[in-house]
């Protein structure tokens, strides 16, 4: 079947063969640049609709459906709308730090990228660290949120972006400390490795009790940080407006509107890729047949089916639970998660030491 | 003379060291309808909320001193819009204890089922309204799923979706639709089978209950000298069912349980309103297979003149005890109304319930108190 790893050696192998070494970098990082901004683009589209899709069977009706096909370009039309509109800056605003922070924001989402694989032998950038460069990119969104906030000059804006600050530093440690499990299991930060070493099973299964655990700590932890409902506090709108991104308007708005979904993706991505295996096909434990069938679907049809699914489910709680109230959603961080999760982790060490995982 | 007159500067005080006065409103995503708070805060507690009201005055009492008595009635449908029929009936009630008008059962009988179905559609609503406020988006849909069945019986019999005139003094203003009773069956058979799922979604919502639980306490105490009235009361244990305790129409002849909860948190007050729905579909349940036939208006002349005095009555609107007094000097037109409203006096409650929570505490309280402000402000 079509596998994208011919495609990439195709693209090396021409890009050796008619330029010298650096400007082989030069180009490849263009290549990417672009793919990066395309994937962007058609996430964006996909998202947004499949967000208001699902709301919409959720809530009883249907949901747009007369722009295009099954409402497919709905997402073209609203970013037509959003760059048509005027960019407004309030008057005492700190020029600077406004208009610098969607581009924080899209930034990170655009670094977390790197690591992520998406097919068989199809990653950006492969580091021996890609967990930890993972976690510690992600955090940078809080500067881009804070300066947002401060710099409109808006009280409620201010609010906004301390709420959400508290809320997603708080957050990152119990994200963290899932993570971190799975790693004791696996033993290396490098992407790779951990997608290799799920091949006789996901380590959602192999790992039983404690990596269920994890898995329920972090699709919680994720969603605090992306400022996804329950915790969308943030931008509670019937309590303060919009939150952080109140004042702003037409692109720098899409920006962060788009920044929102694609930090979605990435980290259902990296919970599918920690969890559920990452582009490595369904395969159970010695039934040759079933899983040599598994293996005819390509990689990316895996990874995408997964991380898709977990975007579904996080979607879903948007539209099933009311809002956390900010002390209750702290409360619930610091003195339920974050214990669970510690004591999670020595549990998963003393496994991994003893060897009782499968 | 001309007197120049002096534009008073705004009188809200702006607060002490460190305290933030915001505006909620009047346009604001959450009060349900031009309510004006102005809300000071330390950090995210509430220190002190004043309710600013006259948005949507229209000088409703001043108004019904030109219109007849047969005209007046329907200006109370755009009061309370949500308990539309609810308010007609206690105009047409006065118009009847004052003039001696007899009403036929058979009017009476669709009087008391309308009136219930209107107080399920105003609860739907609330309930979807107020678990929006707290972020939770799909109860809204699934309410209104309901709600519009009620409409629809309401469109075909009454005319219209919302401000239905339909009651008259004497019974109703013509007769009901063919297709009312099996409507109104479908109905009921339909909402019966979804209030487990508001249950699943609402009710027993661990982040709901969390939300609402312990919050925004008022004592019965309390209750009764704010003179609140409705399930507002009647969750903090104040007995106050104007159906129970004056019965009017046919409230006598039905049985129904007046529902009171003690906690007097806004959870207990979610729970009042629940439940007074499934009352009111037993309520309709007892009626609907019994109309008898017969006329469905009384004997009135055409222009209706009440006897000089002063006439009172109530009825239990969703919201509370809805009071109409009429002070009539014995022409066609009343000399003086007032309508007694029962969101004023839940308003007012307001700052002292929700003076020291945080401002989502505030949502949770304001949500339960069912404010409709056009029923305040008339």
């Amino acid at each position: 079947m079509f596998s994208l790893e011919g495609l990439t050696a195709m693209i090396q192998n021409w890009l050796a063969a008619n330029f010298n070494p650096t400007m082989v970098l030069v180009l490849q990082c263009v290549i990417v640049i672009l793919l990066a901004i395309t994937l962007f683009a058609v996430l964006g589209l996909v998202l947004v609709l499949m967000e208001r899709k699902v709301a919409a069977h959720i809530q009883i009706r249907l949901g747009p459906n007369r722009v295009g096909p099954g409402g497919m370009f709905q997402t073209v039309a609203d970013t037509l709308k959003l760059i048509m509109k005027e960019g407004l800056t309030p008057d005492k605003a700190d020029k600077l730090l406004f208009n610098l922070a969607p581009f924080v924001v899209m930034m990170v989402g655009m670094l977390l990228l790197a690591p992520i694989a998406f097919a068989k032998n199809f990653q950006i950038w492969d580091l021996n660290i890609g967990v930890l460069y993972i976690s510690s990119i992600s955090s940078l969104s809080v500067i881009g949120i804070l300066m947002a906030g401060w710099a409109s000059n808006n009280k409620y804006s201010l609010l906004g972006a301390m709420r959400s600050g508290a809320q997603i530093v708080s957050y990152e440690l119990s994200a963290g400390f899932a993570v971190l499990s799975i790693i004791v299991f696996t033993g290396s930060l490098q992407i790779t490795d951990i997608i290799n070493s799920q091949e006789n099973g996901w380590w959602l299964f192999k790992g039983h009790i404690p990596a269920i655990i994890s898995f329920v700590i972090f699709i919680i932890a994720v969603t605090a940080e992306t400022n996804r409902a329950p915790f969308d506090l943030a931008e509670a709108e019937s309590e303060l407006t919009a939150g952080f991104h109140t004042e702003y308007s037409g692109m720098r708005f899409a920006l962060f509107f788009l920044a929102e979904y694609i930090n979605i993706f990435i980290v259902c991505a990296i919970g599918a890729t920690l969890f559920l295996g990452g582009w490595m096909p369904l395969h159970i434990g010695h039934w040759g047949g079933f899983n040599h069938l598994m293996d005819y679907i390509p990689s990316s049809v895996w990874f995408m089916g997964k991380t898709f699914f977990l975007i579904f489910l996080i979607m879903w709680f948007r539209w099933t639970f009311p809002r956390l109230r900010v002390d209750q959603l702290l409360d619930l961080e610091w003195k339920y998660l974050l214990p669970i999760s510690l004591f999670n982790l020595l549990l998963a060490t003393v496994i991994a030491i003893y060897g009782w995982h499968f | 003379m001309i007197q120049e007159t002096e534009i008073i500067k705004d009188t809200t005080h702006l607060g002490d060291e460190g305290e933030m006065v915001i505006n909620m409103g009047p346009q604001h995503p959450a009060t349900h309808g031009v309510l004006h708070l102005v809300v000071t805060l330390n950090g995210e507690t509430i220190k002190k909320i004043e309710p600013h009201l006259g948005y949507i005055h229209r000088s409703i009492e001043k108004m019904c001193e030109s219109l007849t008595y047969r005209q007046f009635i329907y200006v109370t449908s755009r009061m309370d819009y949500l308990s539309s029929h609810i308010n007609n009936l206690g105009c047409a009630l006065l118009i009847e204890k004052g003039m001696q008008i007899e009403v036929p059962e058979r009017a009476k009988y669709v009087r008391v089922i309308l009136s219930e179905l209107t107080r399920i559609a105003s609860h739907e609503l609330w309930l979807g309204a107020m678990a929006m406020d707290l972020g939770a988006f799909t109860p809204f849909f699934y309410a209104f799923r309901e709600r519009e069945m009620i409409t629809d019986i309401m469109e075909d019999t009454c005319g219209a979706r919302l401000t239905m005139n339909y009651i008259v003094p004497g019974g109703l203003m013509y007769d009901i639709h063919p297709d009312f009773q099996k409507k109104v069956k479908a109905f009921i058979a339909q909402f019966k089978s979804k209030v487990t799922e508001y249950e699943d979604l609402v009710t027993n919502n661990i982040i709901f209950q969390s939300r609402t639980k312990g919050v925004g306490i008022l004592s019965a105490e309390d209750a009764i000298s704010y003179g609140c009235t409705g399930p507002v009361a009647r969750a903090s244990g104040v007995s106050c069912d104007i159906r129970k305790l004056f019965p009017y129409e046919v409230y006598d002849k039905v049985e129904f349980d007046e529902v009171i909860e003690t906690a007097g948190d806004s959870f207990a007050r979610y729970i009042v309103r629940v439940k007074e729905m499934n009352q009111s579909i037993r309520i309709i349940e007892q009626l609907i297979d019994n109309i008898p036939e017969g006329e469905f208006v009384g004997k009135t002349k055409n222009v209706l003149k009440l006897p000089k005095g002063e006439f009172y009555t109530r009825v239990e609107t969703a919201r509370g005890e809805f009071g109409v007094y009429i002070v009539s000097e014995g022409g066609t037109t009343p000399h003086r109304i007032k309508f007694r409203s029962p969101g004023f006096s839940n308003l007012s409650a307001l700052n002292h319930m929700a003076a020291g929570s945080k401002i989502g505490d505030l949502m949770a309280t304001m949500g339960t108190l069912d404010l409709v402000i056009p029923d305040i402000d008339r």
